[in-house]
């Protein structure tokens, strides 16, 4: 194990380095690059929140929230700092997870999606008509901020941007992987297999998932605001449910097993996305659905489960973690019973 | 002002009509299989869209625009047996023992299918098609010259279908097996019912009813990309507000959305997108179960 570990370090180096030196050795600023280490941070948060079983479809509100935060704070501020503006957008999120996350932890599975889903479409259609606030559907423009006081060109913001996305990724990426390990992580999986025992143990299962709520309202606003910040606009269509949709479509491509499935479902969907746009056109939302849907027929851990399977073939095969669910209930098995709903706190 | 009130109660009662056929549609499927279907707004289009396609076929031919109404059920019934059979007997049928969140992307995956095959078939432009509309004249109800289409024949739809529904389910043999399997899959297929052929009819009957929606809406609107979008959400809200899978209360948690709606739009005009979800976040707020549903117990 001890070899399997280092080289396993030694790969996850190398991946760093390549990644730290892409625009140095390129020349370019990476923009391509730069939206997969925004956009991994939201999936990163879906996958946080998956670990409890719970599926959000409206974490696009957060995202859109972390956008239009810098976008407000650079406008009164007079095109502003970036620093200040990121800080600013993971608090305005955290407010914002808090305030949503108080509700819709008390639900569970269909309901907790689809609140959150009902929850950023509220958030839409107020970011769409209150023209006079937010631009309407025409967005809101977000001025180039400075950073640390200086004023930059086009070209070195987009690198610095790079830079602060890849940093705040490697950071969160960290964080995600000791949270998960920590007694609140372990608590947060125990709630998918089952919540009552959970609460038998003494743990508030609702605030345990408030915990991971929050965390990902944050991830995903930061994400938001990254995004914005290249992009230089924020619309409504930060906050549509399709959007928040594609955050889980990336987690489940990716994997939803390990943190790194944020990181790997993001390149990939951006990766195919770009290409489809380009190959095949009008298409592309349809190559997407017919993807997604080969990764849940047949490989339901995704990037990450399919790699740690190759990986555990050429190191001998003791680097499986787990099995994979479909090999859990065996194809002959008797049809499992549908999981009944179970609405925590309707049983009063 | 009273204007303005009877106005809104006629607006809502008939937006109501068609929210409660696509409703009751999602919340059938729901209450029998355990899924959510979110591709159940792209039905709605699909309807929309093959019956406006139809009748505009039509008016081509110089056929009686009367025949229209015929064409939308068998546009919708050809939507709902055709791609939904499909949908379920192909698709649908290997997920049933995976978790609820991978069902729930899957049906999100043939939302991002279906909405892109219907902007490949039938482009970007809006169309319209409003002759069933005009067929049917006005009718004057306490001084307010509306639709009869809309206030009288939508409505007079929803209450067939809820009728319907109920005998079907209650009165029918078929309606006796899908409650069978609904209360106790095990057992129902303990005593010889075929639960995958009721899986298979109830997922049919479901989005034909999405798609009967949808053609019925045909003549009142403006058909164009991203209406299923739209409807899936809030066809989800009035069924959450109800309780998923209660069938009647769908009816008024419909009713109360529409009237919520219209009247937003004559006295808050900036609360009406918002308006269906409010009322769906404060009723759940005072009973998470909605309006009508049951409370589960808790297992260990």
């Amino acid at each position: 194990m001890a070899t399997n570990s280092s080289l396993r370090l030694a790969l996850l180096a190398v991946a760093a380095l390549v990644a730290v030196a892409y625009p140095i050795v390129s020349g370019s600023s990476g923009s391509f690059l730069t939206i997969v280490w925004a956009k991994a941070l939201p999936v990163l948060g879906i996958i946080l929140l998956l670990q409890a079983g719970q599926v959000s479809f409206g974490h696009a509100m957060f995202f859109a929230v972390g956008a239009y935060t810098i976008g407000f704070v650079g406008r009164a501020m007079a095109g502003g700092e970036l620093v200040l503006l990121l800080v600013a957008a993971a608090f305005a999120s955290l407010l914002a997870g808090l305030l949503v996350g108080v509700f819709v932890v008390r639900y569970r599975y269909i309901f907790f999606g689809m609140l959150n889903l009902a929850f950023s479409m509220v958030l839409f259609s107020m970011l769409e008509k209150f023209i006079h606030v937010t631009g309407g559907s025409d967005g809101l423009r977000i001025a180039r901020p400075t950073i640390l006081g200086e004023a930059m060109g086009r070209a070195q913001y987009e690198t610095i941007l790079y830079y602060v996305s890849l940093a705040i990724l490697a950071l969160a990426l960290y964080g995600g992987a000791r949270f998960l390990d920590s007694p609140l992580g372990h608590a947060l999986k125990a709630i998918k297999s089952n919540e009552t025992r959970v609460e038998y143990l003494g743990i508030s299962a609702r605030l345990v998932l408030l915990v991971a709520y929050v965390a990902s309202a944050v991830l995903a606003g930061l994400g938001g605001a990254l995004v914005g910040a290249i992009q230089g606009i924020a619309t409504p269509d930060y906050a549509y449910w399709v959007r928040s949709g594609e955050f889980v479509f990336v987690a489940i491509l990716g994997g939803t097993g390990h943190v790194a499935g944020a990181l790997a479902g993001a390149f990939v969907y951006e990766f195919i996305r770009s290409s489809a746009a380009a190959y095949v056109g009008d298409t592309w939302q349809m190559t997407l659905g017919i993807v997604l849907l080969a990764v849940i027929l047949f490989a339901p851990r995704g990037i990450v489960g399919m790699a740690a399977d190759l990986w555990g073939r050429l190191t001998g095969g003791s680097a499986r973690a787990e099995p994979a669910p479909e090999e859990a209930d065996a194809p002959d098995a008797p049809a499992r019973e549908p999981r009944p709903l179970r609405i925590v706190g309707g049983g009063r | 002002m009273s204007h303005i009130i009877i106005l809104a109660v006629l607006d809502g009662v008939a937006y109501g009509s068609l929210v409660f056929l696509v409703a009751v549609g999602l919340t059938l499927v729901f209450g029998v299989m355990r899924i959510l279907n979110v591709a159940h707004g792209s039905f709605y289009a699909l309807g929309a869209y093959a019956a406006a396609s139809l009748g505009l076929g039509l008016s081509a031919l110089g056929l009686s625009p009367w025949l229209s109404y015929p064409l939308f059920v068998v546009a919708a019934a050809a939507v709902g047996v055709v791609v939904g059979g499909a949908l379920e007997r192909f698709l649908l049928q290997r997920i049933y023992r995976h978790e609820e969140a991978l069902q729930l992307l899957v049906t999100f995956a043939v939302f991002m299918i279906l909405d892109n095959a219907q902007r490949l078939i039938w482009g970007v432009q809006p169309y319209f098609y409003s002759e069933p509309l005009r067929l049917l004249g006005n009718v004057a109800v306490a001084g307010i010259t509306y639709t009869a289409y809309q206030v009288v024949f939508l409505p007079l739809v929803a209450i067939a279908v809820l009728l319907a529904l109920r005998l079907f389910l209650r009165r029918t043999l078929a309606g006796a097996v899908i409650v069978a399997v609904t209360e106790d899959r095990e057992a129902a297929t303990a005593i010889g019912i075929n639960a995958s052929r009721v899986f298979l009819l109830t997922f049919v009957i479901g989005t034909t009813l999405a798609s009967l929606g949808g053609a019925l809406a045909a003549p009142t609107t403006s058909i164009l990309p991203g209406m299923g979008a739209d409807m899936i959400v809030l066809s989800f809200a009035v069924a959450a507000t109800a309780g998923l899978g209660q069938i009647e209360g769908a009816a008024v948690a419909a009713l109360a959305i529409g009237l919520g709606r219209s009247f937003a739009v004559f006295f808050a005009p900036e609360l009406e997108v918002l308006m269906p979800y409010l009322i769906m976040v404060l009723v759940l707020l005072v009973r998470p179960e909605g309006l009508f549903g049951k409370a589960t117990a808790r297992k260990i």
